[in-house]
């Protein structure tokens, strides 16, 4: 089965001053995501995980560019595209959902007038068809009484109604792909768990893929199938969220899992020493090594290629080298 | 596993800096960041005016001996070297007279916003901070005052108090601690929620210490942009003073009376009696303008750290 | 047996809603926190857990003294702190600190690391120059942070740094109950474990009581020995943090549970049995708060309010169920 989107050694650079300062936000990224799959984009603030996303959606800011790879969707390249074109892609083919409901609403126009704009722009449906759409859109959400509430404005609606409006919008064009840029950050538990439901039930009635971008492995636990663990620009692991949550390969993911509390174990957490870093002062080697707990010399000099673990499931680290660990226990013997 | 001590970050990432190995990085980085045209015209106005006392080749107040009333600058026909850019209609260097001019304007300029700062600032914090009652009758009391044509305001008081060059810096604080009050109370109202201000009161601290520790510091930046934008409308409003004759008395020499003796003379061609005093108000209150421009884009926080 | 450091007893906050500019008309009361009792002992963390809307900020609030209750009362060694005057009201002060959520807005940008952490000494001791150093400097090595770091300026530490910072200086005067406000929740999470074992270390070594007020389930559940949890203005159940865990009894409680995300994907499928929003708590529901949301409410919950009763050892809950 052809890949909906395949990303491959994105590079995407942010430079300042001229040129005199660049930071490599995105280096080296490959993933691949097929038709209604689910993948997880994990990683710290910032990883790269958002900018991977504004890549892809071709929003990036004018200080960043991409400079490297490609990103194929559904079998295109889009890194060439032009704004025209990718206007087009935008709403009807790829979606986004931000992490601030307010932010993502325009507070002057109806609810309705929001969310029928993707299909009166892109499916070019009007009138009578238009209003049930909306209507149909509004119930996949799970919004109550969706013809009152259609007549209203975003400030009279809760935090977790108006994320579901934008869940709404984001469907209304129709996409393949919906990226999800920490949609439940802001959302009570409750509220969060049934927002999460919700979009579950959209992906499996229409079958659209998704990107979730979260810095919550509990979410990534929930909703999805594939994951990608980023630190510092680049993949340090990835593959399917069991694999990596049974047993995971580079010590950043398994710092992460043992640093979650989990409910009802008072086993002291493990905190990983130090801080994420600076992108624009990176250190050399692997740039988790001054974290890491299993630094070898080699992780200090050289930068490590991506380690296959097994089908699809491949980590960033010296340590799935076995030559490399030879080297090393042989080294401190 | 415990968790270890962490390295702290002995300093923010460099602005602007390229990557020289070099020793003078540090000062390239700063005079990169200064700006450059504002002290160009002001350091040496500050300089001239300080040390006038010096530089100065005769006594404003006093006739050159032995010229004539109306010499034109040495440049011209009928000009000499005696009297550089020229004399008055009492036969005064107005070279001489420009130079404690200035030392007038600045003075009058920098002392009046200090005051009209200190007023404007203090009145602003305490109705912003204290709320209540206070508030509302300081807010009344600069409405009453801002209704107020802030010039006419100030020549009425000029003629009650008689005018004086330290009357003036008095007066002018005294119109213009408006502008202040209102632009600190609203910062103030904002930092008043801040957390860091809610732990200085929740740990116990005096309404006085809250306002010196941490409000007041808060609003300095504020504060500064406003006074560097102000000492522009001070210097024009007691060269206005002066030249309507109500602000510094003569004989002592300002760049305002200056003008307004030149005046009549500019029919006849005269025209450097006018055209150098008001060339140093124009530079100088362009120069602080763009100096008070350049510290708002310095001192906004938001701009600060890219 | 130890006497309680900190103990509410059926705190109420109601904030009066008004309309109109010059002749105001009250529409109503908030009930903000509407018979809140819970206590906190010496050397103990309580966790205090709810969503927005349940009362947890305005209970802090109340304790700190930013806000004074609308009935019943709250005390501390003792004693009813809204009566108390100036030089108790200072000694309050000292022995009570909060650490609040935000590391970027808690800290004076203006001020000095060292003269930040040292205010509250400064404000309740005469200590000399050296001695307010010295405490500055025991106080930052107990957080993890060099000594150094005092002539620096805040804005040149990181998040995790600077909620050490602010809870440096909520230690300074040997404070005995810290409350603390979602310290963790504005991190990242490499950083949230890092200050969770440094405040439980700290509470191992100095003794001090934490009401820590969260929303993440297992990171309160983790931290805490007992847990209070609120909806809308009440506490519906109060127990040993890992009973409660075990056995949740009230059903919002339960409903919490099965919203919480799993820590495993195997642990997926658990139905939620929660649905809608929390209720205004301008008007809120009759009887027990909680029975239009409830999954097992009966007739009676509609007209009576459940009093809280210890069904098990060391296990509380508000619900006629029991």
């Amino acid at each position: 089965m052809a890949a909906l989107l395949r990303v491959s050694h994105l590079q995407t650079y942010y430079s300042s001053f001229g040129g005199a300062r660049v930071v490599k936000a995105v280096d080296d990224v490959s993933f691949t995501l097929g038709e209604g799959e689910t993948i997880g984009l994990v990683g710290e603030s910032g990883c790269g995980k958002t900018t991977t996303c504004l890549s892809i959606v071709g929003l990036l800011p004018s200080a960043a560019r991409v400079v490297g790879g490609s990103i194929a969707f559904a079998g295109e390249e889009i890194t060439t595209k032009r704004p025209r074109e990718m206007r087009r892609i935008r709403g009807r083919q790829i979606a986004m959902i931000l992490q601030d409901p307010m932010a993502s609403l325009n507070p002057l126009f109806s609810i309705y007038t929001q969310v029928a704009e993707p299909a009166y722009y892109h499916q070019a449906i009007r009138g009578r068809p238009l209003r049930q759409r909306v209507q149909e859109l509004l119930r996949s959400v799970r919004i109550p009484s969706p013809a009152v509430r259609m007549r209203e404005y975003p400030h009279q609606m809760s935090g977790g109604m108006r994320q579901r409006v934008v869940g709404a919008i984001a469907m209304a064009g129709g996409p393949k792909l919906i990226i999800a840029d920490e949609p439940t950050t802001n959302l009570d538990v409750t509220i969060q768990a049934q927002y999460l439901e919700v979009l579950k039930d959209i992906q499996q009635e229409s079958g659209v893929a998704l990107i979730f971008v979260t810095h919550n492995l509990g979410i990534v636990a929930k909703m999805c199938d594939k994951m990608a663990v980023m630190y510092a620009g680049k993949i340090v692991e990835q593959g399917s969220v069991r694999d990596l949550f049974r047993s995971p390969r580079h010590p950043y993911t398994r710092a992460l899992l043992g640093s979650m509390p989990k409910l009802g174990s008072k086993d002291p957490l493990y905190a990983i020493p130090g801080h994420p870093p600076n992108l624009a002062q990176l250190p050399s080697g692997c740039a988790f090594h001054p974290r890491c707990a299993h630094t070898m010399p080699q992780c200090v000099s050289q930068e490590p290629e991506d380690g296959h673990v097994d089908t699809n499931w491949t980590a960033k680290c010296w340590l799935t080298d076995k030559q490399a660990q030879e080297e090393y226990v042989s080294a401190i013997a | 596993m415990v968790s270890t001590i962490e390295e702290t970050r002995a300093s923010p990432v460099p602005i602007g800096a390229r990557d020289f190995a070099s020793v003078p990085r540090r000062w390239t980085s700063l005079a990169r960041q200064l700006p450059i045209l504002p002290l160009a015209i002001l350091v040496p106005f500050i300089l001239l005016a300080l040390f006038a006392n010096w530089i100065a080749p005769y006594d404003p107040t006093e006739p050159i001996p032995g010229a004539k009333i109306f010499e034109p600058p040495f440049w011209m026909q009928g000009g000499s070297s005696r009297a550089l850019l020229g004399t008055d209609f009492q036969a005064r260097d107005l070279f001489s007279r420009l130079l404690f001019g200035a030392r007038v304007s600045l003075i009058v300029g920098v002392m009046g916003t200090i005051v009209a700062g200190s007023i404007g600032t203090a009145l602003g914090i305490l109705s912003g901070y204290l709320g209540g009652w206070v508030d509302q009758v300081i807010m009344r009391v600069t409405d009453a005052w801002l209704a107020l044509p802030a010039l006419v305001f100030a020549i009425f008081l000029a003629t009650m108090i008689g005018p004086s060059m330290w009357n003036i810096v008095v007066i002018l604080g005294l119109v213009y601690w408006t502008r202040y009050a209102r632009v600190i109370r609203g910062e103030v109202l904002s930092l008043r929620e801040r957390e860091f201000v809610k732990l200085a009161e929740i740990a116990g601290g005096s309404r006085a210490r809250v306002i010196f520790r941490h409000i007041l510091p808060n609003v300095l930046n504020s504060t500064m942009v406003l006074a560097s934008l102000t000492i522009g409308v001070v210097i024009i409003a007691e060269a206005s003073l002066s030249f309507l004759g109500v602000g510094v008395p003569p004989p002592e020499p300002a760049w305002g009376s200056m003008l307004a003796d030149g005046r009549s003379m500019l029919m006849v061609g005269d025209w450097w009696l006018t055209v150098f005093p008001g060339l140093g108000i124009l530079l100088v209150v362009l120069a602080t303008q763009l100096l008070g421009d350049w510290l708002r884009v310095r001192l906004d926080p938001q701009l600060r750290n890219m | 047996m130890s006497a309680p450091l900190l103990e509410l007893q059926g705190v109420q906050k109601y904030f009066p809603v008004s309309t109109g500019t010059l002749l105001r008309r009250k529409l109503g009361w908030v009930k903000a926190v509407d018979g809140v009792d819970f206590a906190v002992w010496p050397g103990e963390t309580l966790g205090l857990i709810g969503e927005s809307g349940c009362g947890k900020t305005t209970t802090s609030k109340l304790i700190l003294l930013q806000e004074t209750p609308t009935g019943g009362a709250i005390r501390f060694g003792g004693e009813d702190i809204s009566k108390l005057q100036s030089q108790e009201l200072m000694r309050y002060r000292r022995e009570v600190q909060v650490v609040f959520q935000d590391p970027y807005s808690s800290l004076s940008p203006r001020m000095r690391v060292g003269d930040i952490v040292a205010e509250p000494l400064e404000i309740h001791t005469n200590l000399s120059r050296e001695a307010l150093h010295e405490r500055v400097t025991e106080v930052l090595e107990l957080v993890g942070l060099q000594p150094e770091v005092a002539r620096l300026f805040p804005h040149e530490f990181s998040g995790g740094q600077r909620q050490r910072i602010a809870i440096a200086r909520a230690l300074a005067t040997h404070t005995r109950l810290i409350v603390l406000d979602e310290p963790v929740s504005a991190l990242d999470v490499s950083i949230r474990a890092q200050i969770m074992n440094q405040l439980e270390h700290l509470q191992q070594t100095l003794g001090v009581s934490y009401l820590f007020i969260g929303h993440d389930l297992a990171t309160v559940a983790h931290i805490s020995h007992r847990i209070a949890v609120m909806y809308l203005g009440q506490i519906v159940e109060l127990a040993d943090s890992l009973e409660l865990c075990t056995k949740p009894l009230h059903p919002y409680t339960q409903a919490l549970f099965t919203a919480a995300l799993p820590s495993h994907p195997d642990q997926r499928h658990e139905k939620l049995t929660i649905s809608g929003e929390v209720p205004s708590a301008l008007d809120p529901p009759s009887g027990c708060r909680f029975h239009p949301r409830c999954p097992h409410a009966m007739p009676l919950c509609a007209h009576e309010v459940p009093v809280r009763k210890e069904v098990a050892p060391q296990h509380a809950v508000a619900c006629h169920l029991y």
